[in-house]
């Protein structure tokens, strides 16, 4: 059955997945994905190549689940006390919506701060999710997260950008 | 915060055989000594050549405080010049790479010099007519640094003007640098993108001393690698499925004591020394189709196989280099304070080997070395406890005494038990042999 996905359906998709993340809802988070799937967060700005070249994240759903478990581990020493984070969202812009293929570009901008003990950062990224229409609902096929000072020296990112 | 006298004596009380002061690790003035003697007469790392293949290309970094330009010349040669204008002290480049053509410009003044650092012009240079400016500092040009190194792409400097060569300082540690540049069929590696940048609130030895600590992986890490063998173990696979390379990469990690006990040490004079002698958590990548191949074409078999064969870890370069050469991966460790390290991990490309090599290693370098990586993470945990655990006045001493033995000599070579903390104490040697060279002792600083 062809979808028939319209731009609040997007917008409502990333401010929710945002807010799994900002909520620590892990679970409900990894089963957004397609399996193949892939989050990158690349290192240089208007970088084009994720795998000859360093990124910071470029993670299947293996290590996806593999981070989301080790966030609850016992013995998770850097998570002890645990991070906090919130994503504060700009209005995201639906660059394509072809439910004819059932795939969707949202690219949103916003600011991304994450917390512990004394310590807080502050991000400005650049979030561009790649939707397919699958199985009945909406699932991220490649998010990609560009930072701003992608090219700054950076102490720990714990949590999700 | 204790202020000693600027003395020989006075910094080779702060280590002892079995542990060291806590002052080494938190003390400001202790860096500012470091940066003035061990990292002076040490040979620290500046960058590859391939980040400036064409003359005029330049690339900014620092040695350890002091902003340094490596810049290819107009004879080809690769020069290292401090990033200060003779005038003023405005660096002459902030861009972190770039083409300048035949010669720098200052931005505040328009003082050009050659690409050797020579002055080549001065605007309205009527000006210092009779002044005596030939007399003056300032007309030297940019100031070199004492001594640079280029090792087969690799460049070096040292910034003492006299001090320790090159080939004498490192010795036979260059082996590992061989045996990373020998696993390219072309014995060349280029610079692969650009570097991880991790900022440590805390002092680079705690870095330094990590690398050939094989007692901590099992333990610091069981959040990562452990749960991720935990989560494979219990995954549904098909058939005959291969491990996945990031499996490959860090399950290794949480290998027993014995793996490590048995993996072996070996330390070379002047704080050198590499875990991995025997195997190593590199050992046992799946091969990489048509590599071996290439290589045999290169070296014949028997050669290839005794490179490939090598399978060292983390091989330190004291003070503050450490490299894989198993998966061509350099980790620059820049002392920007007593509580502040920059760490630059860099990956290269083997030329004329499968693109399938760097893809591992830029997966290892994104998954260990990364801010974002879940294994950096709990080292960097570690670091900073300590840092902050080293306020402690009632306790002063660093412990560095596991599998100690009467009357270590590190003027000479030796191959130990994997898990022993001799390259520590090594590099601690090593440490009061550069930091002191260039100090007075205490009868000439009363004189």
């Amino acid at each position: 059955m062809t979808p028939a996905i319209t731009r609040d359906d997007l917008i409502d998709f990333v401010h929710a997945e945002a807010r799994m993340l900002d909520e620590g809802r892990f679970d409900d988070w990894l089963a957004l994905w397609m399996a193949d799937g892939m989050y990158w967060m690349p290192l240089d700005w208007n970088q084009q190549d994720p795998i000859g070249e360093t990124s910071l994240l470029w993670e299947d759903q293996f290590m996806l689940r593999l981070r989301i478990e080790r966030l609850n581990g016992a013995r998770t020493f850097s998570q002890k006390p645990k991070s906090r984070c919130l994503h504060v969202l700009n209005r995201p812009d639906c660059d394509l919506i072809d439910n004819a293929a059932g795939r969707y570009t949202v690219v949103t901008r916003m600011t991304y701060v994450e917390t512990r003990l004394d310590d807080q950062f502050l991000l400005a990224i650049t979030a561009r999710h790649d939707l397919r229409w699958h199985d009945g609902a909406l699932k991220i096929a490649q998010k990609r997260v560009d930072l701003l000072n992608c090219d700054a020296a950076f102490g720990n990112i714990q949590l999700l950008p | 915060m204790m202020r000693y006298p600027e003395t020989r004596e006075a910094m080779a009380a702060l280590v002892q055989p079995r542990q060291v002061h806590r002052d080494l690790y938190i003390n400001p003035q202790v860096y500012a000594l470091e940066v003035k003697h061990l990292f002076s007469n040490t040979w620290l790392f500046v960058g590859h050549e391939s980040q400036v293949p064409n003359k005029g290309d330049y690339y900014t970094t620092q040695l350890a405080d002091q902003p340094v330009i490596m810049v290819r010349h107009s004879d080809d040669q690769v020069h290292v010049l401090y990033n200060r204008c003779p005038h003023k002290g405005t660096k002459i480049v902030i861009d972190r790479s770039g083409n300048t053509g035949k010669f720098f410009r200052c931005p505040y003044h328009a003082w050009s010099f050659k690409t050797d650092g020579c002055l080549l012009a001065i605007p309205l240079k009527k000006g210092y007519d009779g002044t005596g400016l030939d007399q003056s500092e300032a007309a030297h040009g940019m100031t070199a640094v004492g001594a640079v190194h280029n090792y087969r792409g690799f460049v070096f400097a040292r910034m003492a003007p006299q001090g320790i060569d090159f080939e004498t300082y490192f010795g036979g540690s260059l082996s590992s640098f061989d045996n990373m540049i020998d696993r390219s069929p072309a014995g060349r590696l280029v610079v692969a993108g650009a570097p991880l940048r991790y900022l440590h609130k805390c002092n680079w030895k705690m870095l330094v001393e990590n690398q050939t600590d094989t007692c901590h992986p099992m333990v610091a890490h069981e959040s990562s690698a452990g749960t991720a063998v935990k989560i494979w173990e219990s995954m549904e696979k098909p058939a005959g499925m291969k491990t996945p390379p990031a499996m490959e990469i860090v399950a290794p990690f949480v290998s027993p004591y014995e793996f490590f006990e048995n993996m072996g040490i070996r330390t070379w004079p002047n704080g050198h020394g590499h875990t991995g002698v025997h195997h190593s958590i590199h050992s046992d990548y799946s091969e990489i189709p048509g590599y071996l191949e290439q290589m045999t074409a290169a070296y014949g078999e028997d050669r290839a196989r005794a490179i490939l064969g090598e399978n060292r870890h983390n091989t330190v370069f004291f003070p503050t280099i450490m490299i894989k050469g198993p998966i061509q991966q350099l980790r620059n460790f820049i002392p920007l304070a007593a509580d502040r390290t920059l760490v630059e991990s860099w990956i290269y490309r083997l030329v004329d080997a499968p693109e399938d090599l760097v893809a591992r290693t830029a997966m290892y370098n994104r998954m260990i070395n990364a801010p974002t990586s879940m294994v950096g993470h709990d080292d960097l945990e570690m670091y900073e406890r300590a840092q902050e655990g080293l306020q402690v006045q009632a306790a002063e001493w660093v412990n560095v005494q596991r599998l100690y033995e009467d009357g270590e000599d590190f003027t000479q070579e030796a191959v130990l038990n994997g898990t022993t903390e001799r390259q520590m104490r090594n590099q601690f040697h090593a440490w009061v042999k550069f930091m002191t060279a260039t100090l007075p002792s205490e009868a000439e600083a009363t004189q």
